[in-house]
C-alpha cells in the first residue's frame, strides 16, 4: 500500500512541557487510521503540527505528504496540500448562519461580491452529505445542538475537498445516532479514497471504523498495529502502560438518608411561553448512592440539573428539599451554599476561565473558605489545588499552568477538582467523562466511589449507556422533559433504558 | 507521575529568573524614552525639578487608570471618568470657595459624591443590563452638562490653602526619608512573613540570596526616588496619593476574593456565574470604586490647578484607557495589572512632558502619542503570540 502521509521525528516543546518527543507517524492511502493515547499524550498537538496551526519552525522533524516534503506556514498551506482538520474544540461562529460558517474564509466571490445563491445551494448539498437534511442553510449556528454543529464542522472540512481528513474527537458530544451517521459518512469517504485520521477515546468506535491504530504515550509513539491484530485490552494497556482489568469499578451503595428530594418539579421554557423544559418530575437521591440519569440528547437532562443549580431562577415550580428542609434556590451562589455542585457538560463555556491558572480555577467557588477577611491565603490556595493536581493526576507542570494550555481531558479534571473542593453534599456531574481517556475514566469512577463512601450523593448524567449501567445504583430516564423510567441497576438493561428514553413505545 | 514531579521542581527552580518578560519590555521602553529626552533636552529632563513636575502631571491620569484597569478587566469600559473629574472638581471647588466649607469636609463629601455616582452608573450596567459603553457615554454628557449648569459656565477659583496643598504640596524632606525607611521595613517584613508561612506549609522557599537581593533592589529604588524628590522640594503629595492607591488596589486585585472574582468575570462570565459569583453585585461595586477614584482625581486636579474650569478633565478617560492598555490590560477582559497601568501613565506623561520641554508643536505631540499607543499595544500582542506559539 502507498503511504499517504509520513511524519518523521516530530518534536514539539512548550515552555516546561515536551508535548511531542520524536514522534513518527505513518498513514497509508485510503485507510482510516486511529490515533489513541491518554489525555495529554500529544494527539491534538501532533495534528496541529500536521495541519499547519503550529507552523514550520516551531517544531522539529519532517512531514511528507505523498512522499513529498512539506513545510506549512499556516492552515491554508495545509489545506492546499489536501489536509483538512476538525479540531477538538468547535470553531464555529455561533452568531453566523450555517452557510456563512461553512464557507467562512472561503467565500465564493465575483469581483468581491459573495455569490449567495451558490453558497446556499452548495451548503444544502453538503448538509445532505452529513445527514442534516432538516437544517436550513440560513439557520443561526449557535441555535443548533452541539452534535449538529459538529456535523456541520465535518461538512465544512469535506467541502474543502480534502484527501486527508483529520477528526480530533469528533464524537465526544454526539448521540449514538449521530455517531452512526458520522461513521457511515467516513466509510463512504473511504470508498472514495479519502484518508482519515481519527482521534477518539471511545475504543468501540475505533475498532468499528479504523484499519490501523497508532498509540501515543507521553509524547512518544508506542506502537502501530492493524486493528485486526489487536484488541481493546491490548490498546488500553499500551496507552496506559499497565493492565486495566476492570472498566467499571462499581462499589455497592450504602444508601443513607435522603439528601435531595424533588417533587412535582417543572421548569418553564424561557424562550417559548407555555412550553415546559421539565414537566412534573419527582425523584430523590440518598446519601452514598450514585443516581444515573439517562435519556436522549434534548430530553431535558442538562436543563433539569442546571435549574436545580439555580440557573433558571423564576421559571421553576414544585418542591425541592435538601436534608429535609424546603429550599427555593435563588441563584448558583445559594445552590453552592446549600451543598450542591455541578460539573457542567460544556467545560469551556461553563466550567473554566481558560486564561487563569489551574489553582485559580480550582479555588474559584471555594475562595471564601481559604480567605480570612476576604484576603486570599496564597499558601492555602496552593495547598488545596496541589492536592487535586496530584489526586486527579492532572497532567501539567504545576498548578500555576494556564488551563487553556492543557489537553481537553486534563481540563475536565480541573473542573472536577474545582467542584470537589467545595465538598458538596450532592455532586451533580453532567457527562463527567466526555473526552477523557480510559485510564482517567477509571480514576474518576474511583473518585466517585470514594465520595459515596464518605456519604456524598452523586447525580450522574451520561449518554454512554455502559457507563450509566456500570457505575450508578439507580437510573432515571427522561424523555421530552418527563420522567419515563426508573430502574434499580440490577434490573436495568440497555434495551429497557432505550425504550424508556424514546418515550416507552 | 515521576515526570510530573520532575517538571514541577524544574519550574520552581527557573521561576525566579523568568519574571514577566512583558513587564520588562514596558520598563525598558520607559527607560529608553527617558534617556532619549534627557539627551535631547540637554539634561534638563532628568533634573529633580522636572521629574517632580512630571510625577505631578501623571497623578490624575494614574488615579483614573487604577480604576479603569479593574473595569476593563471585568469586560466593561468607563467613558465618563473625564467628565466626572470635571464635575467632582467643580463640586469641590464650589463647596470650598462659594460655601467656605473646610477642605477636609469638602474632600469627604466629594468622594462620597463620586461613590454615589458610581452606584448610579453601576446600577444601570449591572441591574438594568445597559452596556457600560452606553451608560458611561451618557454619563459623560450628563456630568459635563451638570457641571456647566452648576458653575454657570464660569471658572471657580478662590480655593482655600488647605485645599490647594493636596495638589501642590510636598511631603517634608525628613518625613520623606521616614516614609522611605518605613516602606523598606514593611517590604522586608512581608517577605519574611511569606517565607515563614511557606515553610509552615512545607513549600520550597526562594533562596535567601534572592530575598536579600530583592530587598536591596527595593531599597535602591525607594531611596533613589525619595532622594531625587528631596533634592527638589520633597515627594509631591499627589504622587504620594497615587502610590498609596496603587498599592491598595494592587492588593485588592491580587490578594482579595473580590479582585479574583473580577478577573474571573472578565475571563469567562458564564463560568464565573456558575461558580457562585454574584456578578451584578460585583459589577456595581466596580463602578463605585472607579468613580470614587475619579472623584479623588477631580480633587487632585482642581487643587493642582487652583481652580475648577468647565473643560477640566476633558478626554481624560481616553488617557486613562490608553495608560491601562499600554500597561498590558486586555480590552477583551480578564487580564491587566495596576502596576502596568501606572507605568503606562508614566509613559504617556513622559511623552507629554518631554515634548513640551523641547517645545515640540502641539500637533506633533498628538501624532506621537497616538503612534506610541498603537505601537505599544502591538508590541504587547506580538509578545503574547510569541509566548503562546512556544
Ligand atoms: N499551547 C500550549 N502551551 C503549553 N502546553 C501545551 C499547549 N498545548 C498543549 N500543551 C501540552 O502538551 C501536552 C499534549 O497536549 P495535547 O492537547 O496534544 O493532548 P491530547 O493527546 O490531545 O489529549 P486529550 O485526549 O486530553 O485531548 C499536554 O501536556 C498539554 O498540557
Ligand atoms: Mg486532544
Amino acid at each position: 500500500m502507498t503511504i499517504a502521509l509520513e511524519m518523521k521525528q516530530i518534536t514539539k516543546e512548550f515552555p516546561g512541557v515536551k508535548a511531542l518527543d520524536e514522534v513518527t507517524f505513518k498513514v497509508s492511502k485510503g485507510e482510516v487510521h486511529a490515533l489513541c493515547g491518554e489525555n495529554g499524550a500529544g494527539k491534538s498537538t501532533l495534528m496541529k503540527v500536521l495541519s499547519g496551526l503550529y507552523p514550520e519552525g516551531t517544531y522539529e522533524g519532517e512531514i511528507l505528504v505523498d512522499g513529498e516534503k512539506k513545510a506549512f506556514t499556516n492552515i491554508r498551506d495545509a489545506e492546499e496540500a489536501g489536509i483538512a482538520i476538525i479540531y477538538q474544540e468547535l470553531a464555529m461562529v455561533r452568531g453566523m448562519t450555517v452557510a456563512e460558517n461553512l464557507f467562512l474564509g472561503n467565500e465564493p466571490q465575483k469581483l468581491g461580491v459573495i455569490q449567495w445563491d451558490y453558497v446556499y445551494s452548495e451548503t444544502e448539498k453538503w448538509l445532505a452529505q452529513v445527514g442534516l437534511e432538516g437544517i436550513r442553510p440560513d439557520q443561526i449556528t449557535g441555535e443548533l445542538g452541539i452534535g449538529q454543529q459538529q456535523l456541520i464542522e465535518i461538512a465544512k472540512a469535506l467541502s474543502k475537498n480534502a484527501n486527508i481528513l483529520i477528526l480530533d474527537e469528533p464524537t465526544a458530544a454526539l448521540t449514538e445516532k449521530e455517531v452512526e451517521i458520522l461513521l457511515n459518512i467516513l466509510r463512504e469517504f473511504k470508498k472514495r479514497g479519502v484518508t482519515c485520521i481519527y482521534i477518539s477515546h471511545k475504543l468501540n468506535e475505533v475498532f468499528d471504523i479504523a484499519d490501523s491504530i497508532t498509540i501515543l504515550r507521553d509524547g512518544q509513539t508506542v506502537a502501530t498495529h492493524d486493528t485486526a491484530d489487536i484488541d481493546e485490552d491490548k490498546v488500553i494497556s499500551l496507552m496506559v502502560g499497565r493492565e486495566l482489568t476492570e472498566r467499571f469499578p462499581r462499589v455497592e451503595a450504602n444508601p443513607g438518608d435522603v439528601v435531595l428530594s424533588v417533587k412535582n418539579y417543572s421548569v418553564k421554557d424561557p424562550d417559548q411561553a407555555g412550553k415546559y423544559l421539565i414537566d412534573d418530575v419527582s425523584f430523590e437521591v440518598k446519601k452514598g448512592e450514585i443516581l444515573g440519569i439517562s435519556g436522549l440528547m434534548g430530553a431535558g437532562r442538562t436543563e433539569l440539573v442546571m435549574s436545580l443549580f439555580g440557573t433558571y431562577a423564576g421559571l421553576t415550580s414544585g418542591e425541592v428539599e435538601i436534608d429535609g428542609e424546603k429550599v427555593k434556590i435563588k441563584n448558583t451562589e445559594h445552590a453552592i451554599k446549600k451543598g450542591l455542585a455541578l460539573v457542567s457538560e460544556d467545560r469551556k463555556k461553563y466550567g473554566l476561565v481558560l486564561g487563569m491558572s489551574i489553582q485559580n480555577n480550582i479555588t474559584l467557588p471555594s475562595l471564601k473558605w481559604i480567605s480570612p477577611y476576604g484576603v486570599i491565603s496564597e499558601n492555602e490556595e496552593i495547598k488545596h489545588s496541589k492536592l487535586y493536581h496530584q489526586s486527579l493526576r492532572i497532567k501539567a507542570p504545576s498548578v500555576e499552568s494556564i488551563v487553556g494550555n492543557l489537553s481537553g481531558g486534563n481540563q475536565q479534571k480541573v473542573v472536577l477538582g474545582k467542584w470537589l473542593m467545595t465538598e458538596p453534599k450532592v455532586l451533580i456531574v453532567d457527562e463527567p467523562t466526555r473526552g477523557i481517556d480510559v485510564g482517567a475514566k477509571f480514576e474518576i469512577y474511583n473518585i466517585m466511589n470514594e465520595l459515596i463512601k464518605k456519604g456524598v450523593a452523586i447525580i450522574m448524567i451520561s449518554s454512554e449507556l455502559p457507563e450509566v449501567l456500570g457505575i450508578s445504583h439507580r437510573v432515571l430516564v427522561l424523555n421530552e422533559g418527563k420522567l419515563t423510567g426508573e430502574f434499580d441497576y440490577k434490573d436495568a438493561t440497555q434495551e429497557k433504558i432505550m425504550v424508556a428514553a424514546t418515550g416507552g413505545k | 507521575m515521576s515526570t510530573n514531579t520532575e517538571l514541577v521542581q524544574n519550574k520552581q527552580k527557573v521561576k525566579w529568573i523568568a519574571f514577566d518578560l512583558r513587564a520588562y519590555t514596558m520598563i525598558a521602553a520607559l527607560v529608553l524614552i527617558w534617556i532619549l529626552f534627557t539627551f535631547l533636552s540637554g539634561g534638563s529632563f532628568i533634573e529633580p525639578r522636572n521629574l517632580s513636575n512630571l510625577f505631578n502631571q501623571m497623578s490624575v491620569t494614574s488615579v483614573l487608570a487604577v480604576g479603569m484597569v479593574l473595569i476593563i478587566v471585568a469586560g466593561h469600559i468607563d467613558l465618563s471618568v473625564g467628565s466626572l473629574v470635571g464635575l467632582t472638581g467643580g463640586v469641590a471647588a464650589i463647596l470650598n470657595s462659594t460655601y467656605d466649607w473646610n477642605a477636609i469636609v469638602v474632600f469627604a463629601v466629594t468622594i462620597a459624591f463620586g461613590a454615589l455616582v458610581g452606584l448610579w452608573q453601576g446600577w444601570w450596567v449591572a441591574y438594568r443590563a445597559v452596556p457600560a459603553f452606553i451608560v458611561t457615554l451618557g454619563g459623560m454628557l450628563i456630568f459635563r452638562g451638570v457641571l456647566l449648569g452648576i458653575s454657570d459656565s464660569r471658572t471657580i477659583s478662590g480655593l482655600s490653602d488647605g485645599f490647594k496643598t493636596v495638589g501642590t504640596g510636598y511631603v517634608p524632606q525628613e518625613w520623606g526619608i521616614v516614609v522611605g525607611v518605613l516602606a523598606v521595613v514593611v517590604f522586608t517584613l512581608l517577605l519574611v512573613l511569606k517565607r515563614v508561612s511557606r515553610k509552615k506549609f512545607g513549600f520550597d522557599i526562594e533562596p535567601m540570596v534572592l530575598s536579600l537581593l530583592k530587598i536591596v533592589l527595593v531599597s535602591i529604588i525607594v531611596f533613589t526616588f525619595v532622594l531625587a524628590m528631596n533634592d527638589y522640594k520633597g515627594i509631591p503629595i499627589p504622587i504620594f496619593v497615587v502610590i498609596f492607591l496603587a498599592i491598595i488596589f494592587t492588593f485588592i486585585a491580587k490578594n482579595t476574593v473580590y479582585g479574583r472574582q473580577i478577573y474571573a468575570i472578565g475571563g469567562n462570565p458564564e463560568a464565573a456565574r456558575l461558580s457562585g459569583i454574584n456578578i451584578k453585585r460585583r459589577t456595581l461595586m466596580l463602578f463605585v470604586l472607579g468613580n470614587t477614584l475619579a472623584a479623588i482625581a477631580g480633587i487632585l486636579l482642581t487643587a493642582r490647578v487652583g481652580s475648577a474650569t468647565v473643560n477640566a478633565g476633558t478626554m481624560y478617560e481616553l488617557d486613562a484607557i490608553a495608560a491601562a492598555v499600554i500597561g498590558g490590560t486586555s480590552l477583551l477582559g480578564g487580564a491587566g495589572t495596576i502596576s502596568g497601568a501606572i507605568i503606562g501613565a508614566l509613559v504617556m506623561a513622559s511623552l507629554d512632558n518631554g515634548m513640551s520641554l523641547m517645545s515640540v508643536e502641539t500637533f506633533w505631540q498628538y501624532i506621537v502619542k497616538g503612534g506610541i499607543l498603537i505601537l505599544a499595544v502591538w508590541m504587547d500582542i506580538y509578545s503574547r503570540q510569541r509566548k503562546n506559539k512556544g
